[in-house]
Parts: C-alpha cells; sequence; structure tokens
C-alpha cells in the first residue's frame, strides 16, 4: 500500500513539475466550461437547471484527455530504462500498475473538483436534481477510471507514446461509440450484447441518477481487466 | 548475504544470452564479471536482481531462493544498471528521496542517507539541479547513490566507472573496495586494470557460459604453461652466449630479442624455472647478468585467449 501510494506521489509530482497538470486543468475546464455555458446547445438554451451538458461535454473531453495523459506512463519508464529501476527496487508490477493508475485517477478527481462551482451556480439558479449530479459525478470518475486503465495498458505494450496514445484511443472508441452502433444494427442476442458493452449505456444510466450495480459491476471489470492486461505486459519485459 | 547461482538460463529468441551459469560468491568478495559484449553479462545481472527470471536454475541470496521470495529479498541488493537510467526531470534531492522512501528506510533515517550519500558521491555541488542537466560522470554518481542508499548488502553494479574521470574513477574504485569489506559486490566492466584493481575474484564470460574463474593470479597461472624470460647478459660473444643457453637442461627455447645489447628470449620447460641455471652459468662463464626479467601473462592475454575463437 505504501510503496504504491509513493509512487503515486512521484507521478503526481512529475505532472504538476512539467506543466502537464496545468495544461490538461486549463483544457479540461475551459472546454467544459466553454459548452457548458457558453456555446451550443448550452445551460441557458436548454433553459433547466440540470448539468446534463456539462456530464455529456465532459464525457469526449476525458475521452480524449485521457489517453494523452496515460501514454507516457509505462512508455517512457520502457524507453529510458527507468523501469528496470524501479522494479529491481522493492517494487512488484502490479504496485507500480496500481501506483500509476492512482495518480492520474487523482489527477482527473481534481479537475472534476474544480467543475463544482458549475454546481453551485446552477443550484442557486434553479431546482437541481441531487441524485443526478451524484451520479453523473461518479458515472465520470468511473468513466476516467476505465479509460485510464486502458491507457496503462496501451502504455506498457510499447516504448513510445504516440502508439500508446493511438492504441488508448483506438480501444477507448470501441467502448466510446462503436459497441453502441453494433448495438443499434444487431438485433437479438448480440445486438443485447454489444448494447451491454457499450460504455455510453451505463454511463448514461448514471449520469441520470440511476447508480445500478449492474453499471459499476461493468466498470470496475473493465477496470480490473486492462490493469492486469498492464501488469501481464510488464510481466513479458518485451524489451 | 552470500549469492549462489545455479545453472541458470535465458534465451533471447533462439539465442541463449546466458547458458547454464553457476557460481558463488561469498560475503564479502569482490567479483569481476568480463567478457565481450554480448557475452551475457549484463543478462546475468538482470537476473541476479529479479528483473528477469531465469527460464532454468535458480537463485539462492543468504540461502533464500530469489524466485520465491523476491520482495523481501530485493530488500538487500542495490543495483546500478547498465546505462543508468534515471528519471531526467527529477531533482537529485527528491530522486534520492524517493528512492529512500520506495526502499522503506524509516522516515527519520531518510535525510541522514541522503546526506551521507552525497558526501560519499560527492554531489553535494549538484544535489538541488535536474538529473536530466547534469554531466554523465555526475548522472553515474547519482546511479551509484541510489544503488547505496539503502546499505544494501549487495551490490550489483554493472559497468559502475564508465563516463568518470580518472581521479573519480579511482575514487570510486576505492568506495567498491571499501565496501566489499562487509558486501557482497558483483561487478561487470570490460577495463581489465579494474578488475585487477577492486576485484577479489574474476569470472570470465563469452557466449553464455562460464570460461574462467579465479583471481588474477591464478587466472595467469592457468593459462601461461611455461614460465618466459627476458634476459640481458654482457660481457660475452652473443652467439657463444645463445648456445650456452640452450644447453640448459631447463630451457625450452632461446632466441634473440636484440642482438647488438645481448638480450635473449627464454621459454622454459613445461613445470620448470631456468632462474637458477642461468644465473650460474653466468657465474661459471664470467659474464655479467645485468637484466632478468619474468614476463608475466596480463588479464588482457588472459582474456583475449579465453574468448577469441
Amino acid at each position: 500500500m505504501k510503496t504504491i501510494w509513493i509512487i503515486t506521489k512521484r507521478e503526481l509530482n512529475a505532472f504538476f513539475d512539467s506543466l502537464m497538470a496545468y495544461i490538461m486543468l486549463l483544457l479540461f475546464l475551459s472546454f467544459s466550461g466553454l459548452f457548458t455555458w457558453l456555446i451550443g446547445s448550452d445551460i441557458f438554451l436548454v433553459g433547466q437547471a440540470s448539468l446534463r451538458t456539462f456530464f455529456s461535454v465532459a464525457y469526449w473531453t476525458l475521452f480524449f484527455f485521457i489517453p494523452a495523459l496515460t501514454m507516457r506512463m509505462i512508455a517512457e519508464e520502457n524507453n529510458s530504462g527507468t523501469i528496470e529501476l524501479l522494479l529491481t527496487k522493492p517494487v512488484t508490477d502490479r504496485q507500480l500498475v496500481l501506483g500509476k493508475f492512482t495518480s492520474a485517477l487523482l489527477l482527473v478527481i481534481i479537475s472534476l473538483a474544480f467543475t463544482f462551482p458549475y454546481v453551485i451556480t446552477v443550484a442557486s439558479i434553479g431546482n437541481l436534481d441531487q441524485g443526478a449530479v451524484l451520479g453523473g459525478y461518479l458515472g465520470l470518475v468511473l468513466l476516467s477510471a476505465v479509460y485510464i486503465s486502458i491507457g496503462i495498458y496501451a502504455s506498457s505494450i510499447t516504448n513510445n507514446q504516440i502508439v500508446a496514445f493511438l492504441t488508448a484511443l483506438f480501444i477507448g472508441i470501441f467502448f466510446q461509440i462503436i459497441f453502441d452502433m453494433l448495438a443499434g444494427t444487431f438485433s437479438g442476442l448480440p445486438g443485447e450484447l454489444f448494447h451491454f458493452l457499450s460504455l455510453t449505456t451505463h454511463y448514461e444510466s448514471m449520469s441520470r441518477g440511476v447508480i445500478d450495480t449492474k453499471d459499476v459491476i461493468y466498470f470496475l471489470s473493465i477496470i480490473l481487466l486492462a490493469l492486469k492486461m498492464a501488469e501481464n505486459a510488464l510481466a513479458k519485459r518485451n524489451l | 548475504m552470500d549469492i549462489k547461482v545455479e545453472n541458470i538460463t535465458k534465451s533471447y529468441g533462439p539465442q541463449k544470452a546466458v547458458d547454464r551459469i553457476s557460481f558463488h560468491v561469498k560475503t564479502g568478495e569482490i567479483l569481476g564479471f568480463l567478457g565481450p559484449n554480448g557475452a551475457g553479462k549484463t543478462t546475468t545481472m538482470k537476473m541476479l536482481t529479479n528483473y528477469l527470471l531465469p527460464e532454468e536454475g535458480n537463485i539462492y541470496i543468504g540461502g533464500r531462493s530469489l524466485l520465491e521470495e523476491a520482495d523481501e529479498l530485493k530488500k538487500h541488493i542495490g543495483y546500478l544498471p547498465e546505462n543508468n537510467p534515471l528519471y531526467q526531470d527529477m531533482p537529485v534531492i527528491d530522486y534520492l528521496q524517493f528512492c529512500a522512501e520506495i526502499q522503506e528506510i524509516p522516515r527519520e533515517k531518510i535525510q541522514d542517507r541522503i546526506r551521507e550519500m552525497v558526501r560519499v558521491c560527492g554531489l553535494n555541488q549538484e544535489k538541488h539541479k535536474k538529473i536530466g542537466e547534469l554531466s554523465k560522470g555526475y548522472r553515474q554518481r547519482v546511479g551509484l547513490a541510489q544503488a547505496m542508499i539503502h546499505d544494501p548488502e549487495i551490490l550489483i553494479l554493472d559497468e559502475p566507472t564508465t563516463g568518470l574521470d580518472p581521479n573519480q574513477i579511482i575514487e570510486i574504485r576505492k568506495l567498491i573496495r571499501e565496501l566489499g569489506r562487509e558486501k557482497t559486490v558483483i561487478l561487470s566492466t570490460h577495463i581489465m586494470q579494474e578488475v585487477e584493481a577492486t576485484c577479489d575474484r574474476i569470472l570470465i564470460i563469452n557466449k553464455g557460459q562460464i570460461v574462467a574463474d579465479g583471481t588474477a593470479e591464478s587466472l595467469s597461472k592457468q593459462v601461461q604453461g611455461q614460465e618466459l624470460l627476458h634476459v640481458k647478459i654482457e660481457d660475452g660473444d652473443p652467439n657463444e652466449i645463445y648456445k650456452a643457453l640452450q644447453q640448459l637442461p631447463a630451457v625450452a627455447l632461446v632466441d634473440f630479442m636484440d642482438r647488438q645489447q645481448n638480450r635473449f628470449e627464454v621459454q622454459s620447460k613445461p613445470e620448470m624455472s631456468s632462474r637458477r641455471e642461468i644465473f650460474r652459468l653466468c657465474m661459471e662463464k664470467g659474464w655479467v647478468m645485468t637484466e632478468m626479467i619474468p614476463v608475466e601473462t596480463k588479464l588482457e592475454d588472459i582474456f583475449r585467449e579465453l574468448t577469441m575463437n
């Protein structure tokens, strides 16, 4: 546990030292703020005291930002050889993967925390559905965790950050839209299967305020699977 | 803690990088790994530090299997990998702090250990700089500092003196010698003087196999079968001396090195020494011997002999 936290701390420091964290925060907040308040079908156009717009904007911004965040995590260590230094210390492959995962998740949670003023503002305009807000935030955290674990897996199979970024996006796009589209094309069992695999389905029901154990299990199983795959990729030591 | 390696094998694809290597390093011994590029030195070290797992065989550290108790045993190992990879954008002091924490050094001792490492490795001037801004020599010192920060009982150093200037090399060798009194040190290098200056024992590896194992002296004896002398004998006719030397019972072969200066190369018969006979011969004939140099086989020659095919 302690080892995981030490790795997390180092990663977070690296984020904040290299401006990565600030750029990420700035871009995330300006995108989500812009679309929530000023452009497109913003809150004033919809005319409802609801954060639905914010949640659907954040859904897409995080989809693109997270791979950019996770791409260097293991790929860079593979490339520079520091992975060898780290894994020959009393650190297991699993602790390394979990440490990286936690640091990225914390950074996303920090970014999300900065959007709390939106909640307060909207709540002061009208009657805000608190369940939907809670569910929406939980959905965003779980969705981020899914993309972070996929991103870390993508980063663990290569020593090239660009390859890691593109691989993460490629895997992510299936969960983000392709499964959803396939669910519409197929009927019967395959249709249901794709419907279940689609992340959109689970995220949307959550951001409506319905927290179903089925959805939570769905998110958690993808996270665990991707992290386990990252750990296995690391264990191969593909130099 | 001693290290016992039993028949470890590791291959990359069809090529065997390490082929059934076994050896034993005692506590307080400094073992030098020698071998041409691609001989399997680095792969062996990676297995000793549990970065790579051997396909066959086992490694015992202090009598415990590294494959079974890796997490516990890794705490006793300090490792400086080849090419010394480091986090370029971390300041030296933060990096040492990170290493100290991850090695589970008690919180109250961390600052002392960092100060000690900064002093021992001469990093005081550079401790607040980012590692990426340091020169190669300083980076190497940071690499050594991180390897030693938790005061490990075993040190595994892959080419520890590359990139250092001559003064630093001498300092680091001295440091390794000092450490080697209580700790078990394995170092790899391709610098022969380094092995001779620092190591108690030498292991020469070629094509994944151990080709020689012993002290510098025992290795030279092993290779050199016959005694070789360079002699200079004055006050006599070169040809006459040549003939007289040739007739000595222990002498196998005489050669002129320099006819004008009466210098000869004398090779003795196997397991015999001709030094006394040559001396007596000079006494008898009234010649003056001004030089007699036993030619030792250097480590370089041993290395070349064992690793060239």
